[in-house]
């Protein structure tokens, strides 16, 4: 039906001083599917997701995210363009002087279409769809947990109902047990709400069990996108290195895709 | 693909029954400008009376919209309702979300004020018994060091030293000067009145080398070491330095406080001493132009009109008043908790504290010695 990408990186260049970061950097997100970005450290997935957020430019190429290529297009369209994502940031960024309901509450406030009651109602709702209990609405940020705050933080990215979701390392810094419940969280959101997904992670977990398909960043491009039992066939070194080591075969092992396949 | 607005329609058929069809779309990007009419709109026909809702026909559905409708139900599911499939979840979702607490109305309690008083005059004295504590420790570690030379932390002290008060001689140089000329200048207004010129060394030298050197010097010093002081230990403790340094046996106070408050204490005194001069210097120059008195007579009658015990007077408020700011400082430093809002607060409170401390300790300094130190 839809066919055109959600997100289209076209030629990207991306240069810090003589250090070339991104070299005719080509990627594609369709509707409704879910691509992690892997690669080593400095390989570049922050930089690419926020370039894809627009808070940097790239040296060459475009980006297009819903169609409209962000670096050029005028600001009241941008502005339009950030109401329909989501942002997930690595350690969560609330607003640490306010309130959970009001870390929640403030896009919507800011539409300054809905009344107080509505808004209360709707936050109320999210904090429900993430699993926080309304007793924690009114704590501050700072007494909260760190898997709490990924999911209060989760919770603000999809206040707007966003079409599209950048998570950035998702369960970085979470133990194994909340780490897996948090994916469950991603996964069972992202099957109810169908929204699209572009998460940047070096959790091999995460990536075997949310990923339709993996981008791996190496040698300043994206080498392979693709399902994971693609991905895994394709050879390159740090592929070789990172999910056909001991720890990346402990993961596969647990992935339904490469066992049929 | 266009989408429609979101549009409500009754229609009544022929047998009485109404039906009240919901089309077009109903997300949040719709809605955004059209929410509160909507709401009106809603809630009148669900009123009115029992009808059949037809949400079949809207192309798109979120939490937002379908909380709208929600909420004109009355939260809860009209009798006949003809839904698609996959907006069902959205309900679902709604139908969960219970128990919505209106926030906690605010009473007003009139022991409020007792109660916030008592509370503060309690964590005052918190605070001052910690201070007390941790000056107790210093001095431990003092009577340590002086046993084991080795230990003598030497690094961080003259780098204290050089922190604190070299790189403080500018600042404290230009408000000293400044003082001076414009005490001066307001003195020698009202003593040309009385044709008491001479005076004017009088008041300058006492005023600037007893009360005001060592109080604009250590109000300085506190905004800018003690604040340094407070975020430094701070950051120390965010970033988990100070449990590092415990756990390799290295005492927190001996290694990192005790060079900061003996730094600050040899550093103030010379500062208030440079603040003084200086002050003294612009008070000439002032005095010089206003009433034309030569540089030559006023510090000529400097020594006459001010006993020698004024100038130690002002180097023991330096010590004093030097170590009150490093203890302060040190003490919520150490108190900051591990995020970055309570760094804020602590640096702030550090601040606050340690400038109020100057001045009470200044007001109790002046009734001791108010018999010491005239001509």
């Amino acid at each position: 039906m839809n066919v055109e990408p959600v997100v289209q990186v076209e030629g990207l260049w991306t240069v810090f001083g003589d250090l070339v970061v991104h070299r005719d950097l080509e990627l594609s997100v369709l509707r409704g599917e879910v691509v992690s970005l892997v690669g080593g450290s400095g390989s570049g997935k922050t930089t690419l997701l926020r370039q894809m957020l627009g808070l940097e430019r790239p040296r060459r190429g475009s980006i297009r995210v819903f169609g409209v290529a962000l670096h050029r297009c005028d600001p009241d369209l941008f502005k339009k363009i950030r109401k329909r994502w989501g942002v997930l940031f690595q350690h969560g960024a609330l607003y640490s002087a306010l309130s959970v309901f009001d870390n929640i509450a403030l896009p919507l406030r800011e539409l300054h279409a809905f009344d107080e009651d509505f808004i209360r109602d709707i936050v109320m709702l999210k904090l429900d769809a993430v699993g926080i209990e309304h007793r924690h609405a009114s704590t501050m940020p700072s007494d909260l947990s760190g898997g709490m705050i990924k999911r209060v933080a989760l919770a603000r990215a999809l206040v707007l109902e966003p079409e599209l979701v950048f998570l950035d390392e998702p369960t970085a810094g979470l133990d194994p047990d909340r780490s897996e419940a948090f994916v469950k969280l991603i996964r069972d959101l992202h099957v109810k709400l169908n929204f699209t997904v572009v998460m940047a992670t070096h959790d091999l977990d995460t990536l075997v069990s949310v990923s339709d398909r993996i981008a791996v960043l190496a040698d300043q491009k994206v080498v392979v996108c693709g399902p994971l039992n693609e991905v895994v066939q394709h050879d390159h070194p740090f592929i070789r290195s990172f999910f056909l080591g001991e720890r990346g075969l402990r993961a596969l092992s647990a992935a339904p895709a490469l066992q049929t396949s | 693909m266009l989408v429609r607005d979101p549009v409500v329609q009754a229609t009544v058929t022929g047998n009485g029954a109404r039906t009240v069809e919901l089309s077009g779309a109903w997300d949040i990007r719709a809605l955004e400008s059209r929410a509160r009419a909507l709401q009106v709109t809603l809630q009148d026909e669900a009123r009115a009376s029992e009808a059949h809702w037809d949400l079949s026909r809207i192309e798109r559905f979120d939490h937002i919209g379908a909380m709208l409708v929600w909420r004109a139900w009355g939260r809860c599911r009209p009798v006949r309702l003809q839904l698609k499939r996959e907006h069902e979840i959205f309900f679902g979702a709604c139908e969960q979300s219970t128990g919505i607490a209106a926030s906690p109305a605010k009473r007003f309690d009139p022991l409020l004020l007792v109660i916030s008083l008592g509370r503060g005059a309690w964590a005052a004295t918190g605070h001052a018994l910690e201070i007390l504590e941790l000056f107790g420790q210093l001095l431990i570690d003092a009577v340590a060091v002086t046993r084991q030379p080795l230990l003598r932390p030497w690094r961080e002290f003259s780098a204290g030293v050089y922190r604190i008060g070299a790189q403080a001689l500018g600042i404290t140089a230009l408000v000293g000067f400044l003082i001076g000329v414009v005490l001066s200048y307001l003195s020698a207004e009202q003593l040309r009145l009385v044709g008491a010129d001479v005076f004017i060394v009088n008041i300058l030298g006492i005023g600037i080398i007893r009360e005001l050197g060592p109080v604009i010097c250590s109000v300085l010093v506190a905004g800018r070491s003690g604040s340094a002081i407070t975020a430094q230990l701070g950051v120390m403790r965010v970033t988990e330095e100070l449990d590092a340094l415990s756990v390799m046996g290295i005492s927190n106070t001996l290694r990192l406080i005790l060079p900061k408050v003996a730094a600050i204490a040899v550093a103030l005194p010379l500062l208030v001493l440079w603040t003084s001069g200086i002050a003294l210097v612009g008070g000439a120059v002032s005095a010089k132009i206003e009433l034309g008195m030569s540089f030559l007579q006023f510090f000529a009658g400097l020594p006459a009109a001010v006993p020698e015990v004024n100038l130690w007077l002002g180097v023991g408020k330096g010590v004093v008043f030097g170590v009150l700011i490093a203890l302060i400082a040190c003490h919520f430093g150490l108190r900051i908790q591990p995020n970055t809002e309570s760094l804020a607060a602590g640096t702030t409170r550090s601040v606050v504290t340690s400038i109020t401390a100057v001045i009470v300790a200044d007001a109790i300094l002046a009734v001791i010695f108010s018999d010491v130190g005239w001509s």
